[in-house]
């Protein structure tokens, strides 16, 4: 017997970068569990980390090179990218080439792609999709500091007094940290949550004061904090004088756009007394950290945004002490290590700028190349327009899924398929982005990878293989190098290991530094690959002088500008580019949801995530659906100027009256006409490039099926064209809801053609009432049902679900079978809440009901629902409302 | 001085009568009894179940000689009474027996149809229909092999069915292709056929008997079709026709069977009707279940404490023969206006059927799983709207919840 060995190594999700223990087991299976001694989690783990192991099967994987389709060798692969590459830029300039790359790549990834891109083709056409996530954040950041510096640490949460969370559902988006506040308010009665959002998500369930703006007035809100904090001498004079630039024209700015409370209230469409309250909150407390995400960033005016939060800081002189800050928290694992190795197209390398000739000359000796780019690239919008205008003729996609994510995502999709040459590497061989696909390259996937990632609080923390390397899967520095090896420059990528890129991505954070440039990890330069290979978590900056790292930056109120002072940014709100209007009333928001990440790629390999919202959905409000004719749990559709989507409604008061909410997650693969990025409008901040991801006017309606139904299969199955499908995998089953516009002539005959016939086959029907129910039954064990049904009402898919998990279907199962339940006498436990125990909704209310629970935490002794990772802890605590 | 009853008929239909009456009216009247069968009184619906050796004679019959006697019944067995004079208000017997009346039941049953075909009257060609015929088959079996039924009804299936359990070879002989098509429709048929089938029941679906061939004993049966088939015995099981010769002869209105009003009278004074011999609305009778509602109505009539009207209603059917679980009710085949729900599990050999109209039950088949049989019935008899539950009906009352009820 082997003794187990574990793998300590970094979740692949979200931008907080949690430590997780992994132990294979002599099943196969993989343990996972949060790793106490990681400083960002310390132990924790969200639904999503916490079922890593159910994402590391092979069934889809992409394990060999194809090209036009058919699979190919490596080298046959990347002689097709790099004679690709090589022709078009001979025809039409290195301008003509692009890279869009991710904020999944680990490090030492990305920094191999920008080597390639900037240094040797000689473009700066390399951007990411970090640039649909913090770019706005970025641009902020190196607006106040010079530098893209998030100044802040984790543990500045949990000794804040006030920690103010605008524009991100953190209880869904980043759940440790959550739970991280969550267990600081425990601690701290002297806490106060303040959530600045649209929406009443899950994260208003620990707040004091809920702030429902207006969608797009946040900069309206903080200029009229700034002056509010200026009215009430709440600004450090000294701080003010000493360290910053442009406080007046700042405070000018704030107080033409804030008159007063009360304007300021109805600008941003809120109660005074709520706004005063928010005011006073942050003027009287000291220890003040304000996280701010998505919300923020995803704007066409993200930028100003972020400034007019930071601006509120610096005039408290709120910043580079404990407990305090502006903190931008990141989307993704590595967005952070991404805008470190210069990722996006607007940066040259480690914090370096393109447009510094003295960053260039840095670069360019330390690369040893005379080829590096001289301008900025184009951003993510604009690289697609060019795709679609045919300025970028080649493109080199790497582990990201721009057809999905990309506002007006179908004009993107029909770019990529036009495009003349298309290069995905990825782990997954079936997206929508490689689908458009030339060539496709297998990535390895988490788990098997080897490198670094940087978290949301600088910490660079070690991803680490644990599992073997699948078919001919490789890293991507691996595929990357090659290519760049057969477009002549072998001599600079001539990597053993992601250990000699780290070493000199390090070495050139400290080239020809000295303190003037924030990103310095030269004190990890020399690491050993034996080092490296136990890298413990560390903040950077990393020097000699500083070897274990940097908690929190700006402690000495020196900032990386010209005169070494932050500056404040005179903010003038904008409105959202495209208001709503007769034709399109409502304001489409799009987000996250607790158990899914990005297109799913990897989560919704998961039947414990996909358990708990299965389907994409639009969150309305009873006014608006009456108002529009859209029935809770019934199918809408949502159409913009861009593109239309299928969702189902939800009505619930958390969102305003004119706002709705979609879900980003779903894709081509899994549901049919469910990408919500094809209803988004392309509108950008015009200083960072980010679009306006949440805020798009659109129109609402009923979408008008003729019949509603569902599949559960043990098998996947590929069904023929239905206007509405969404395939979601279960445990030991793949579910498809389905819809359409129209008839079924015949449902037996279609259900057969669905299902098949071998089997015992069940059949229901009920013709002149539209209902059709149909199973398969294989060696006593359910294989498939069929529901139709003239409407949505159909019967939930919880009792059903769990029949495929029975060896034997029993007799009275089967009997109940097509009735879809099991009975008036036996209980249904409901859609599920807690996704680590499977524990569903009815059974917790029942336990509130008969008053055997008073509390979440009394459901989790009795229940164990949201004792492990605690997500769903708001929504039982929701369920005693 | 009591009143005269006479009942002509010792069958079921008849003797419920009397049943019933004594019951309201114990000492109202003096009452004589003619059956034409040398028994007292049986149940004639329970000879399947004796065929099929699960009960015996003894065990079926509801009123010994010893009854009679006590009750103060005079009891003529093995009589068939010939003559009703309708003036003098009396009876004959074809033994010369003479009875007066002041009330006469009227409850003659009915007679198998026999075909009118070659060979009819060879020894081994028999009916089922009365303990006589049981009594032949069972003798028959212990020394003949070959049987053949005509006729895939009731009947005939539980006539099969007793002679395969007697140990014979039995084939069932069907005209068109549904078997008990007064209960059961092409599916249930279907089912039902490949479950006795596996019982080892033979069918000859869709042949139509030509010729009974043999000398003296059947020997073969021969179709239309020109197959031939061995025979020893052979059951005729096509039907029963009323038995109205007697009431016929007598000038009593009769059509197919003896006209009755809602209170079973006859269009002769003093005359009842009750039984497979009636005739009501154009409706006449073979399950148990309408007769023993005319008994009572006939009996409150005779007790005088009348009032109830007979009204016909429908029925629901079972088949007896072991392993064998059907329900049929009402419409079960519906028409343009009613509505079709079902379930269908081939493979348990279950199948449901309801046939709706206005959301209200009008029939329903249940085949395989009865459970919810009487429940169906009960809500067809009520005329319940079920649009409550109308999508879990057919999957049993534990699927709906008791408010909708």
């Amino acid at each position: 017997m082997t003794k187990a060995i574990t793998t300590a190594t970094t979740c692949p999700y979200c931008g907080v970068g949690c430590g997780v223990i992994t132990t294979p087991l002599a099943d196969g299976t993989v343990s996972v569990k949060g790793d106490e001694t990681h400083p960002a989690n310390f132990g924790r783990l969200c639904s999503k980390g916490s079922a890593l192991a159910d994402t590391i099967d092979l069934e889809g994987r992409l394990l060999h090179p194809h090209v036009k389709g058919e699979q190919t060798s490596w080298d046959f692969a990347l002689n097709a990218v790099a004679d690709g590459f090589k022709k078009v830029i001979d025809q039409h300039g290195s301008d003509a080439v692009a890279f869009y790359v991710s904020g999944q790549l680990l490090t030492e990834d990305y920094y191999v792609a920008n080597k390639l891109m900037k240094g040797f083709i000689g473009s700066a056409n390399i951007d990411t999709n970090s640039r649909l996530c913090m770019s706005s954040a970025v641009a902020g950041y190196k607006r106040a500091f010079g530098s893209d510096s998030v100044p802040c640490s984790y543990e500045d949460l949990d000794n804040a007094n006030l920690i103010v969370i605008v524009g991100s559902n953190t209880a869904w988006c980043h759940p440790v940290i959550f739970q991280r506040i969550t267990q600081a308010k425990n601690d701290n009665p002297n806490l106060k949550i303040v959530v600045i959002d649209p929406r009443k998500t899950a994260s208003c369930e620990i707040a004091d004061l809920h702030l429902p703006l207006k969608s797009g007035s946040d900069a309206t809100l903080f200029n009229g904090l700034l002056s509010h904090l200026n009215i009430t001498n709440k600004i450090d004079w000294e701080f003010v004088d000493k360290h910053t630039d442009g406080f007046s024209d700042a405070l000018m700015s704030a107080e033409e756009s804030s008159v007063s409370i009360a304007q300021v209230a109805e600008s941003c469409q809120l109660n005074k007394q709520d706004v005063e309250q928010f005011f006073t909150l942050f003027a009287d407390t000291e220890k003040v950290v304000t996280l701010y995400s998505q919300g923020v960033n995803q704007s066409s005016s993200g930028t100003d945004k972020s400034n007019s939060i930071i601006n509120c800081h610096l005039a408290t002189a709120r910043i580079g002490k404990p407990a305090m800050g502006p903190f931008s928290i990141t989307g993704q694992p590595n967005a952070m290590g991404g805008r470190e190795v210069g990722g996006l197209s607007n940066q040259l390398a480690a914090h370096m700028d393109i447009e510094n000739s003295a960053h260039r000359d840095v670069v360019s000796r330390f690369w040893e190349t005379d080829n590096l780019a001289t301008m900025a690239g184009a951003k993510a919008i604009d690289m697609f327009n060019d795709v679609a205008s045919g300025k970028i003729k080649a493109i080199w996609i790497m582990a990201t899924n721009p057809a999905v994510t990309m506002p007006d995502a179908d004009k993107v999709r029909d770019a990529l398929k036009a495009c003349e040459l298309v290069i995905v590497s990825d782990c997954e061989q079936f997206t929508d982005t490689t689908a458009c696909a030339d060539i496709i390259l297998p990535a390895l996937a988490w788990g098997e990878k080897c490198g670094t990632v940087t978290n949301s609080e600088r910490c660079i923390s070690r991803q680490r293989n644990l599992l073997p390397h699948p078919g001919k899967a490789k890293e991507d520095w691996w595929i990357i190098s090659q290519v760049a090896k057969k477009l002549g420059f072998e001599d600079h990528f001539n990597y053993q290991s992601s250990a000699d890129i780290f070493r000199e991505h390090a070495a050139l954070s400290g080239f020809e530094n000295k303190g003037i440039r924030d990103f310095d990890i030269s004190g990890l330069a020399t690491l050993t690959d034996q080092e490296y290979d136990q890298l413990k978590p560390v903040q950077w900056p990393v020097t000699v002088d500083k070897p274990a790292g940097t908690a929190r930056l700006f402690t000495d109120n020196k900032f990386f500008t010209v005169n070494g002072k932050a500056k404040f940014i005179a903010i003038t709100p904008m409105a959202p580019v495209n208001e709503v209007s007769d034709d399109y009333p409502l304001v489409l928001n799009t987000g996250r949801i607790r158990d899914q990440w990005h297109t799913m790629t990897r989560t919704a390999r998961s039947s414990k995530l996909n358990g708990h919202i299965a389907e994409p959905f639009v969150d309305i409000h009873p006014e608006d659906a009456a108002k529009w004719s859209v029935e809770n749990n019934a199918l809408a559709k949502i159409e913009s100027q861009w593109g239309t989507v299928l969702a189902r409604v939800q009505l619930t008061t958390s969102q305003t009256v004119g706002n709705i909410f979609v879900p980003m997650h779903w894709t081509q693969q899994n549901a049919s006409l469910s990408r919500v990025d094809a209803v988004v409008n392309p509108v950008v901040d015009p200083i960072s490039g980010q679009p306006e991801l949440k805020h798009t006017p659109v129109k609402i309606s009923p979408y008008q099926a003729v019949w509603h139904g569902f599949i559960l299969s043990r098998t996947p199955l590929k069904l023929s064209n239905n206007d509405y499908c969404v395939a979601i995998k279960g445990e030991q089953f793949w579910r498809y809801e389905l819809a359409s516009e129209s008839n079924i002539e015949d449902y037996s005959a279609w259900a057969k053609q669905q299902l098949g016939e071998e089997g015992d086959y069940l059949e229901y029907a009920d013709l002149t009432a539209q209902r059709y129910r149909a199973a398969i039954i294989k060696n006593n064990q359910l294989d498939a049902v069929v529901f139709i049904a003239a409407n949505h009402e159909l019967p939930t898919r919880t009792w059903l679900s769990n029949l495929f998990t029975e060896s034997v279907l029993s007799d009275e199962a089967r009997l109940n079978l097509l009735a879809g339940k099991p009975g008036a006498d036996q209980p249904d436990v409901g859609p599920l809440v807690c996704a680590c125990f499977g524990i569903g909704e009815n059974t917790i209310k029942e336990a509130i009901d008969c008053g055997a629970a008073k509390s979440a935490a009394e459901i989790g002794k009795q229940l164990k629902a949201g004792t492990n990772c605690g997500s769903c802890i708001p929504e039982i605590k929701s369920l005693f409302g | 001085m009591k009143e005269k009853l006479i009942l002509i008929g010792n069958g079921m239909a008849g003797m419920r009568t009397i049943d019933e009456l004594l019951k309201l009216a114990p000492d109202q009247y003096d009452i004589t009894v003619f059956g034409a069968e040398p028994h007292g009184n049986y149940n004639r619906i329970m000879l399947s179940p004796v065929l099929a050796g699960d009960k015996t004679i003894d065990e079926i019959i509801i009123h010994d000689v010893q009854w009679y006697q006590d009750q103060g019944i005079t009891l003529h067995t093995g009589k068939s009474i010939t003559d009703i004079d309708r003036n003098k208000q009396t009876v004959s017997s074809a033994d010369g027996i003479k009875a007066e009346y002041d009330k006469l039941i009227i409850a003659t049953g009915s007679n198998p149809v026999i075909l009118p075909i070659e060979g009819g009257q060879l020894k081994g060609v028999i009916t089922f229909r009365d303990i006589h015929d049981v009594n032949i088959m069972i003798e028959t079996a212990k020394t003949h092999k070959k049987a053949v039924v005509i006729g895939g009804g009731i009947l005939g299936l539980e006539a099969a069915n007793g002679l395969m359990i007697q140990g014979m070879d039995v084939s069932v002989v069907q005209r068109g292709s549904i078997l008990m098509n007064q209960q059961l429709d092409q599916t249930a048929s279907d089912l039902m056929q490949a479950e006795l089938e596996a019982k080892g029941m033979q069918f000859l679906i869709g042949y139509n008997t030509a010729e009974f061939i043999g000398s003296e004993r059947v020997e073969k049966v021969r179709f239309s079709n020109g197959i031939e088939v061995e025979a020893d015995l052979v059951v005729m099981a096509v039907g029963v026709r009323p038995n109205i010769a007697l009431a016929k002869k007598a000038g009593i209105m009769c059509e197919r069977g003896v006209l009755v009003d809602d209170t079973l009278k006859t269009y002769a004074k003093n005359t009842y009707a009750v039984g497979e011999c009636v005739q009501y609305r154009n409706q006449t009778f073979g399950l148990v279940a309408p007769l023993y509602e005319q008994a009572k109505v006939c009996a409150a009539q005779l007790a005088r404490i009348g009032g109830e009207k007979y009204k016909s209603s429908v029925t629901a059917t079972q088949l007896k023969v072991t392993g064998i679980n059907l329900f049929s009710a009402g419409d079960f085949n519906g028409d343009e206006q009613s509505e079709i729900v079902f379930y269908h599990d081939r493979a348990r050999h279950i199948y449901k059927k309801l046939v709706l109209r206005n959301n209200k039950i009008i029939g329903s088949l249940l085949y395989g799983d009865i459970t919810d049989g009487n429940w169906y019935f009960s809500l067809l008899n009520e005329q319940k709207d079920i649009s409550a539950f109308r999508q879990d009906i057919l999957f049993g009352q534990h699927q709906v919840d008791e408010e909708m009820l």
